[in-house]
């Protein structure tokens, strides 16, 4: 049987986490740049050129584009064939977590208590999704989730008679109500199918999907052009501050239900999409 | 778009009179950061009557919690936050004298109201800039609730720290206006 040690774990987690903080999406400031190019309001240009700007900062002195470094949200593939030695596979997560935060000097943002809100001082633990698939290899995704975007997020259960059209129009109102609040142009992941606690997680997994791509099957391929046409008719624009360039990607990712439901999520990212993959 | 306007903290009444939604404005002088932990605390020493930790006369508090500055630096990156979360404590700050504040988003119709009657105004910075944002930011110190970690409340000096004007004296509110003016 293939074993991996859980002290790669922490040291992938740790390089990852950090390279999420600090390099967005590698295709980020093209896709700025197109959509610079096509705004009309002056004050969402303005913006657009603040966000090119820091990009090009952040990559000239290695610090993190923004402030807010995330929530650590870790997606791990585990395949049944593989035996993880030498320590524990949840602490080797959340100790690469607590290195990247060290080492990157990125901002503790987790409270140990919702309530009683005691900064953990190390931002863990993680948000942990761990999976068994089949194979002898771990998958690793994390994403550097900021909570601006993250706080105007919405789940709703549609019947099974509600449309195409319900869900742009859900998708928009979410966007619409986000405004500044989560650092527009912003990426939207809708999640449909699955269940009340499933849907989320589809539509969490889709903003982590590389700028650009769509879906391989051309009907939900279709749905997320039609969504980001729509969410760019609100106005929103860059910083909220009105303007046509609003959705810089949309994703959407599908799961079989039951046949009396309609379950709908919608994860919101912001501007700087933040996420790297690697496999042991 | 206009020309930056250079304003200097502490505010005076001239100035916050003469800024209109949408103007651009470089600040120059001493900001103080809060953001939620530390709004909660400030509240509630008003609330039982006790004095702050600095004087909000005239000021400009920054809605932000600051990424650590790696050694040798002034301070990490320091974009601007959701403004709207500071809504319900807003009010206590602008009755104890307080005339600016600069955060993303909008604000609550009321909460805008109450800083347009209280003769202040809400700064926007562009969230999600925060290493630009932080090359404006000249010195930092601490000012109270150190224990906060992220949320501390800090001292700043800024030399032409950028931000538009989103909710100003006379009912203009940039948000609002921008996203009716783009609307389809
Ligand atoms: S939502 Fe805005 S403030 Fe939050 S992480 Fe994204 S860019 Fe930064």
């Amino acid at each position: 049987m293939r074993s991996v040690r859980a002290e790669k774990v922490a040291e992938a987690v740790a390089r990852l986490y950090r390279e999420a903080a600090c390099s967005p999406d590698p295709g980020l400031e093209a896709a700025l740049a197109a959509g610079r190019a096509r705004e009309e309001s002056p004050a969402g240009r303005a913006v657009l050129n603040d966000l090119i700007e820091n990009l090009r900062l952040a990559r000239q002195t290695g610090a993190p584009p923004c402030q807010d470094t995330g929530t650590a949200v870790v997606f791990l593939e585990l395949g049944q064939d593989l035996r993880i030695e030498g320590g524990d596979l949840l602490e080797a997560v959340d100790e690469g977590v607590r290195r990247a935060v060290r080492e990157g000097y990125l901002r503790p943002s987790i409270v140990a208590d919702p309530l009683r809100r005691e900064n953990t001082g190390d931002n863990t633990p993680a948000v942990l999704h761990l999976e068994i698939v089949p194979g002898d290899r771990l998958k690793l995704a994390v994403a550097a989730k900021g909570a601006g975007s993250e706080n105007m997020s919405a789940l709703k259960i549609l019947t099974p008679a509600a449309g195409e059209e319900e869900i742009i129009e859900f998708a928009a109102a979410v966007v619409e109500k986000a405004g500044a609040s989560a650092c527009p142009p912003v990426i939207v992941g809708i999640g449909i199918g699955g269940n009340f606690e499933t849907a989320p997680l589809l539509a969490k997994k889709a903003i982590t999907l590389p700028l650009g791509e769509r879906h391989p099957d051309p009907f939900y391929a279709a749905l997320e052009e039609k969504a980001i046409e729509r969410i760019n008719r609100t106005g929103v624009g860059p910083g909220g501050l009105g303007g046509r360039f609003t959705c810089l990607d949309c994703h959407v990712l599908a799961a079989p239900c039951h046949i009396a439901s309609l379950p709908l999520a919608v994860n919101l990212d912001c501007c700087l999409p933040r996420h790297q993959t690697a496999t042991l | 778009m206009s020309k930056p306007i250079s304003i200097t903290a502490p505010l005076t009444d001239n100035v916050l009179r003469a800024l209109r939604a949408g103007d651009r404005v470089l600040i120059q002088g001493v900001i103080y950061t809060a953001r939620d932990a530390a709004h909660r605390r400030l509240a509630q020493a008003l609330r039982e009557g006790r004095d702050l930790p600095f004087d909000p006369r005239r000021q400009i508090i920054y809605y932000t919690g600051p990424a650590p500055a790696p050694p040798g630096t002034i301070i990490g990156p320091a974009g601007p936050t959701t403004a709207v979360r500071m809504d319900p404590f807003t009010i206590h700050l602008l009755q104890a004298g307080l005339k600016g504040m600069i955060g993303k988003g909008e604000r609550s119709p009321e909460t805008a109201a109450a800083i347009r009657e209280a003769g202040a105004v809400y700064f926007a910075a562009t969230g999600g800039a925060a290493i630009l944002l932080a090359r404006s930011i000249r010195k930092a110190e601490v000012a109270a609730y150190p224990e906060l970690g992220p949320e501390t409340v800090l001292k700043l000096e800024v030399k032409d720290f950028p931000v538009l004007v989103a909710v100003d004296t006379v009912g203009g509110n940039l948000h609002r206006e921008g996203r009716d003016f783009y609307r389809m």
